[in-house]
């Protein structure tokens, strides 16, 4: 085995390579999720040509191992990267979830089948996985899923619905959480299956947000056939996978994951670039007003609080200073502020986030303020972080629940959801 | 929780947290409350011997490091400050410290330094000044005019508060000469000085006001540059603010490990408060600000340290951070106890009183956000924006 190369050597190899290969970020770019279908497919091609290119130039998955086609490099090299690749066009897209978590999980619990057949597809761009997770009849409530396999020789039948799936209607994999047995407590009845997304018994919905993104999707699976290689994981132990599954995708809403590669990576949010609440207090007028003055310093406050923060868990959970379980800690972090920042920005723009001119630096800011919220819910609400804080990383009493020791199907359920 | 301390970073913290363990219980602290100076001499003297006044003074002026970075070591001291609530003009004697050795005369070396190093002297920086100009609008519009008068300077205005400036052997003191700041070390026993003490929230740490009132000195009193130290004050306000975010973040995590210790031995309707999701989902919003805070104060050393150039915004962020969200923690963890935690008698209040002090002293947490966004409009205006 070759010596792994240093740090400094490698930033100075991606810095070189970086300039001669990849292009700079355009200003005026589409904004992912907020365009025509034709746009969105352009900008997921887009996406896939950016992450062949990392691919080709031996820049693709720094931190998953070389027999799967990555890097096998460190999580030092990977934070080198992030800095690198500022002001570049990176395939964010690819990276959350794709890479983080179905990769992720892939590399810690599928066969070596499984990693040698998928982590070099995604690592290429050639394969877009989503995550088949939450379900209409509850988000936070992960392992109370309702979607059913019930085994048919080496094969096993899939029913049911999955929501909240980023861009199912334009991805290749999916990763699926189901239950396997009515008849244990919830916990222990769940598997984990590999789908292809593009199954004519997959149904994908588009379900249209109030700010007019129509990325996310529910499907309905009906009589969907998949083999018992497409297993991930043992048969009703699909919640030591989902578990883990679900600090991976904290740990990359936290910014924390190394196997997330791009600009802005544990910076809180946002990239590089004139922050927002500078840019708008400007069109505003407003710059020498204290309050604004006042607004602004909290909001790059908060910014660099949570990047900071990000920093010290992340380096607190590689060296075993701390659990795993500090992820929550960054993910709680990183929904209160962006839910701040976005209030902050509607503040500063005053009545232009009721009203604006179509183009301009007023765009979006009032609308940003009415979705303010989705970075508290999306990837485990922040309330199911602090639930975590106290009682993963405090120690605290764990919430009564009515569903412990009892066969999932005597669980108490409300009304079957209507969507 | 320390990430990413050095072994001998981490025998030095526990040497001083050992020491202060001993010297600075509880009991002790109580006592000083009614000493007019708040700490004492010998204790002091003994402190020094372990590094508190040596840290940020350079080998050549008989100083030195742990680590090869003063200003990291020194935060490791004011977290142990914090932790004990320790008494001691730590912050002013260090600040004083680093100015002069950046920038003392031979004089002013030979007279300070080794008193300071030994513990046997004392030093206070003249920054605030009272209202209206109070705050750090001092640091370019100081109302403490120096005036050149053949050859000396005449100071009148008054400073304050001014920390240890009744405790003090010598006084570094921020001046106006001629719309540009001076900084002047002056003997505090001069004519014309007149030091009065002030009440303060501290346990142990002293405040006072200090008039100056026609006071005459000579040109080598002058440290740095006549209408040259803007640059000066700038990293002594950066020292003080890292000085004061790592306390902070010491008494901060004293109070939380001491308020979640207390949830789960206080039981109210048959349950431990512990197990009150209410109660736990405020226990996770502290534990975030805490780290958040902790992971600035380490962010501000390192860059201080460094001397990189964003370390004026980052001492910012920090303040402004550690100053309100450490302060909410303070008041949620008196919540937290209910009746006995706005009590003397139980320890709390002695690390909250460390924290009320720290954060509106060197700026409120709304100063430094007003330096954070005037120097992102427009860089190096950072001071007068604050004025």
């Amino acid at each position: 085995m070759s010596e792994v190369e240093s740090v400094e050597s490698f930033a100075e190899r991606s810095r070189l390579w970086l300039a001669d290969s990849m292009p700079r970020v355009d200003p005026d770019a589409y904004i992912h999720g907020l365009g025509s279908d034709e746009a969105e497919l352009a900008f997921v091609d887009r996406q896939r040509q950016l992450q062949r290119v990392l691919f080709d130039g031996g820049f693709a998955g720094i931190c998953f191992p070389a027999e799967y086609g990555g890097q096998g490099l460190s999580a030092a090299h990977q934070n080198v990267f992030n800095i690198e690749c500022v002001g570049y066009q990176m395939p964010a897209l690819i990276n959350v979830p794709t890479f983080v978590p179905c990769g992720a999980v892939l590399l810690e619990f599928g066969t070596e089948e499984q990693k040698q057949k998928h982590i070099p597809s995604m690592l290429k761009g050639e394969k877009l996985w989503m995550q088949f997770l939450s379900e209409p009849s509850g988000g936070s409530d992960v392992a109370g899923a309702l979607t059913t396999a019930v085994r048919d020789g080496e094969e096993w039948l899939l029913n049911g619905s999955k929501v909240w799936t980023t861009g199912a209607w334009w991805s290749d994999m999916g990763l699926c959480l189901v239950r396997t047995n009515w008849d244990v407590p919830k916990h222990r009845g769940l598997s984990v299956f590999i789908i292809d997304i593009a199954d004519p018994n997959i149904d994908v919905q588009r379900i249209e947000m109030l700010n007019g993104s129509r990325e996310f999707c529910q499907e309905f699976l009906t009589d969907v056939r998949v083999p018992d290689s497409d297993r991930v994981g043992e048969v009703d132990d699909g919640w030591t996978v989902g578990r883990r599954w679900m600090f991976h995708e904290r740990n990359a809403m936290g910014g924390g994951s190394p196997l997330v590669s791009g600009p802005g990576v544990g910076h809180g949010g946002a990239g590089s670039g004139v922050d927002p609440s500078l840019v708008i207090t400007e069109a505003m007028g407003r710059t020498d007003d204290p309050v604004a003055l006042d607004l602004i310093g909290e909001s790059l406050m908060l910014r660099r609080a949570a990047t900071e923060l990000t920093k010290r868990v992340g380096e607190g959970m590689a060296s075993g200073a701390v659990s795993d379980t500090s992820a929550a800690i960054t993910r709680l972090m990183n929904g209160v502020v962006m839910a701040r920042n976005w209030t902050i920005h509607a503040e500063l723009a005053g009545s232009a986030a009721v009203a604006w001119e179509s183009e301009g630096p007023l765009d979006g800011v009032g609308v940003n303020y009415l979705m303010r919220q989705s970075n508290s819910i999306a990837g485990g609400t922040v309330e199911m972080a602090r639930n975590n804080i106290s009682e993963r990383v405090l120690g605290m009493p764990r919430e009564r629940t009515l569903d412990k020791d009892v066969a999932f199907r005597d669980v108490p359920k409300g009304p079957p959801a209507s969507r | 929780m320390e990430v990413t301390l050095s072994d001998d970073q981490e025998f030095f913290r526990e040497t001083t947290l050992r020491f202060l363990t001993d010297k600075s219980e509880p009991d002790s602290l109580r006592s000083l409350q009614a000493d007019a100076h708040g700490f004492d001499r010998e204790y002091w003297r003994q402190g020094a011997e372990l590094g508190w006044t040596s840290l940020l003074i350079s080998e050549d002026h008989g100083g030195g490091s742990i680590s090869g970075s003063g200003v990291v070591d020194m935060s490791i001291v004011a977290d142990a400050f914090g932790r004990h609530a320790a008494s001691g003009p730590l912050i002013s004697t260090n600040v004083v410290a680093a100015a002069i050795d950046k920038t003392g005369s031979e004089a002013q070396v030979a007279d300070n330094l080794d008193g300071f190093i030994s513990g046997e002297r004392i030093g206070a920086w003249c920054l605030s000044e009272p209202a209206p100009n109070d705050g750090l609008g001092a640091v370019t519009s100081s109302a403490l005019t120096a005036t050149a008068d053949d050859g000396n300077y005449r100071l009148s205005g008054v400073k304050g508060p001014v920390e240890a400036g009744a405790q003090a052997d010598v006084l570094l003191i921020v001046g106006n000469t001629d719309g540009a700041p001076t900084q002047f070390l002056v003997d505090p026993t001069t004519d014309g000085v007149t030091i009065r003490p002030l009440e303060s929230v501290d346990m142990s740490r002293r405040f006072a006001a200090i008039e100056f009132d026609d006071v005459v000195v000579g040109s080598d009193a002058v440290l740095g540059e006549v209408g040259g130290a803007r640059g000066a004050i700038e990293r002594q306000l950066h020292i003080a603010c890292m000085m004061q975010v790592a306390e902070m973040v010491g008494a901060a995590e004293r109070v939380f490990d001491m308020t979640v210790e207390w949830a789960f031995d206080r039981y109210s309707f048959g349950r431990p408060l512990a197990s009150y999701q209410e109660l736990k989902h405020r226990f996770a919003d502290m534990k975030m600000w805490l780290e958040a805070s902790h992971a600035l104060g380490t962010a501000l050393a390192s860059e201080l340290g460094a001397d990189s150039p964003s370390t004026a915004e980052t001492a910012s962020v920090a303040k402004a951070y550690c100053g309100h969200y450490l302060g909410e923690l303070m008041q949620d963890c008196v919540q937290m106890h209910g009746g006995i935690g706005l009590t003397s008698e139980h320890d709390l209040h002695l690390y909250f009183r460390r924290v009320a002090a720290n954060r509106a002293t060197y700026g409120t947490a709304a100063d430094h956000r007003r330096r954070i966004a005037a120097g992102r409009l427009e860089p190096g205006t950072e001071s007068e924006m604050a004025a």
